[in-house]
């Protein structure tokens, strides 16, 4: 693994010239980003612009998409994610995702959180894991007590905390969250921000949100991406939420963010 | 101004009620076809496998009792001494060097007083539905055509049917071999197209690219599906009995069960030949489940770091194998029912012995029964609607088990 020098300490992810294809058709462009360390990053735009794109890129899911190809470099830690010695499936098992509609597998509560840790070789005491990532969730609470039922007994809220505890109990560095409240009412949206914030603590997370309030209110960076007429989407702007959010320098930002967009 | 604009609508909404209506008795009327048919098919089987019959013994069973016990009740011992004492030393002495009274058990005594001491003959037989309307008619019919012979109402389909070997005798024939026969070749079709049915499903949902290659592939087996069954016994002829005959006969373990005559037409070649006819079933009905597993889980798995493996093996199977079961419950009824394939590798036409493991000669139920139908005599077809029972029960059975398997496996998810 070749580390890099011009990795800096405070830095999680670089993107650098980042495209990445369906087919023939080009749905990122030329993204440059620089993801900080234990905060949470923002990735808002409109619909269709590659926000998910860039995401899954982030821990090669999007190789499951046949036709899907990416160029350029995603340093993660000093390292190459998509050079050729690098193993998919150990970039996946460093960088957890969370999606946007809440996919518990149907097995225990107890199993959805230990499955992930399990076939990652986690040798130490299971119990207490699966109580820890719980907790962490802020889920350990609601669920102590039935723990073998089943994943998808629980509320959509319940079940998006119960993935995002499955994607802590691997134990990552990086958290991708793609519109994790989208499908939750305000108050279970609060709670995931709560815990987000919590989170920020120990990991690094980015989060793909249609929810201006969301980004403004729960991140510390904000990228934002639009696309050219051709579709393919680029990056527009990226700075600190406040800044970018009170006084951004792009005008389109500006739009986006007042709702004059478009 | 809404009822006027309704009462627009009204004979619109009428039509459409109207149309529904009508489609709806289309529909009721094709179930009602298919349950009359149903019910016409085990109506006929009912009235040949039950009813009164004539029978005509030369010796009488009750004349046959042994220190009071009644023929039927006797145990094996005495069973072989009424024998004994009632057909002539000569008779006796060839069975016993044919090695009858090796082992026998009571079925194959009894069997064998009914057909050389009653000498019991079916002369003239009625069916069910019309023994239980003119009962009384058909009793003095019989007791003015046939004074020697004794009226019974008779179920063809009785215990020792389900025990009792091939005859020549249609009253003692009975259909163990061809039981036997049946699961033998079931358990060995299984055996072999389960696991690669759904290795290729796995393959071919999970692995394979969308190449040109491997469309072909998938289109051939869509097609494979629907080749005509004979063609598949022309193939298992090819391959298991004639090129393969070293292994299917099992001469190549030294194990020749018969080398007179069993050749490669033995159990194994069936059970190969109807694996192969289900093959393309398994995998169609596995890669049906299997594509119906949602994407969203393979993703969880994959964004957790599982390998492709472990993704397949800890979620797309588990939350798939309702589905390949019932695609295999679907196949073993297909496969149960065949008889041209069979035909053609060489299902034994007249066979005594039981099967003994995969290189016995062999013969299943279905043949038993398009064997029974094509004889001359009436009464062959009554043993033929107690196999077609016995066939059909078979294949419940089996299904029952299969489905109690799907859903204890799908209850544990
Ligand atoms: N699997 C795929 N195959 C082909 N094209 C795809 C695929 N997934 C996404 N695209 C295309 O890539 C572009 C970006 O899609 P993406 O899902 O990343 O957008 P998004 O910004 O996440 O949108 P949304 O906010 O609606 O989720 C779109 O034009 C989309 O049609
Ligand atoms: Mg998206």
């Amino acid at each position: 693994m070749s580390t890099l020098t011009t990795h800096k300490q405070d830095v999680s992810m670089v993107a650098r010239n980042l495209n990445i294809y369906y087919g023939d058709f080009q749905a990122v462009k030329d993204v440059n980003l620089e993801i900080k360390k234990n905060k949470i990053t923002a990735i808002i735009g409109p619909s269709g612009c590659g926000k998910s794109t860039v995401l899954r890129s982030f821990n090669r899911m999007n190789e499951l998409v046949p036709t899907a190809r990416t160029e350029g470099e995603i340093i993660f830690e000093g390292i190459d994610i998509y050079a050729p010695e690098i193993d998919a499936v150990e970039v996946r098992s460093r960088i957890g995702m969370v999606f946007q509609k809440p996919n518990p597998f149907p097995k225990s509560i107890y199993e959805n959180v230990a499955w992930g840790a399990k076939i990652n070789g986690f040798k130490g005491d299971m119990n207490e894991l699966v109580e820890n990532s719980l907790r962490r969730a802020a889920l350990w609470d609601e669920v102590k007590d039935k723990l073998d039922q089943s994943g998808l007994s629980l509320s959509g809220g319940q079940q998006q905390r119960l993935c995002i505890a499955r994607a802590i109990a691997v134990k990552p560095d990086l958290i991708l969250m793609d519109e994790p409240a989208s499908a939750l009412d305000p108050v279970a949206t609060l709670k995931i921000e709560d815990l987000m914030r919590e989170l920020s603590k120990n990991y690094t997370i980015i989060i793909v949100t249609h929810n201006m309030q969301q980004a403004g209110r729960a991140s510390d960076y904000t990228a934002f991406f639009n696309m050219n007429p051709d579709r393919a989407g680029y990056l527009v702007e990226y700075d600190e939420t406040a800044k970018l959010f009170t006084n951004p320098k792009e005008k389109l930002t500006e739009e986006y963010i007042t709702g004059r967009f478009g | 101004m809404s009822t006027s604009k309704s009462s627009k609508q009204n004979p619109r909404l009428k039509a459409r009620h109207r149309t529904g209506s009508v489609w709806q008795t289309i529909f009721m009327i094709s179930t009602l076809v298919g349950i009359v048919a149903l019910l016409a098919l085990l109506y006929n089987i009912g009235d040949s496998a039950f009813g009164y019959v004539v029978v005509e013994y030369q010796v009488l069973p009750e004349s046959l009792e042994r220190d009071g016990v009644a023929l039927e009740d006797q145990t094996v011992d005495q069973l072989l001494l009424t024998f004994q004492e009632n057909v002539s030393k000569g008779l006796y002495r060839r069975f016993e060097a044919e090695g009858a009274f090796e082992n026998p058990t009571e079925v194959d005594l009894e069997n064998l007083i009914v057909e050389w001491v009653l000498e019991a003959r079916v002369v003239e037989g009625w069916g069910f539905w019309e023994s239980l309307r003119n009962r009384a008619e058909i009793q003095a019919q019989a007791a003015k055509e046939f004074p020697n012979g004794q009226l019974e109402m008779r179920s063809w389909l009785n215990p020792n049917f389900l025990v009792s070997r091939q005859s020549e005798t249609a009253m003692k024939a009975g259909v163990r071999t061809a039981i036997l026969g049946s699961l033998w070749t079931i358990f060995i079709a299984i055996t072999f197209a389960f696991p690669i049915g759904v290795g290729a499903a796995i393959y071919l949902e999970e692995y394979a690219t969308d190449t040109f290659i491997n469309r072909i592939i998938q289109t051939n087996i869509n097609n494979l599906a629907g080749v005509p069954s004979i063609i598949y016994g022309m193939l298992g002829l090819a391959i298991f009995v004639r090129a393969l005959e070293k292994i299917t006969s099992g001469a190549a373990f030294g194990v020749l069960e018969d080398p007179t005559t069993a050749n490669g037409r033995t159990v194994l070649s069936a059970g190969l030949t109807l694996g192969l006819l289900v093959l393309p079933l398994i995998i169609i009905n596995s890669q049906e489940a299997i594509r119906a597993v949602p994407q969203s889980l393979r993703q969880a798995s994959y964004g957790l770091g599982a390998t492709k493996w472990q993704t397949v093996w800890y979620h797309v199977l588990p939350n798939a194998i309702s589905g390949v079961l019932t695609g295999t419950i679907l196949s073993i009824s297909r496969a149960i029912g065949e008889t041209a394939p069979l035909v053609v590798v060489g299902a034994s036409t007249f066979i005594r012995e039981d099967p003994s493991g995969p290189f016995s000669k062999f013969t299943t139920l279905p043949i038993q029964i398009y064997q029974w139908t094509a004889r001359p005599q009436d009464v062959f077809r009554n043993i033929a609607a107690a196999a077609i029972l016995v066939l059909l029960i078979l294949l419940l059975s089996l299904n029952a088990t299969a489905i109690f398997l799907r859903n204890r496996y799908a209850r544990r998810l």
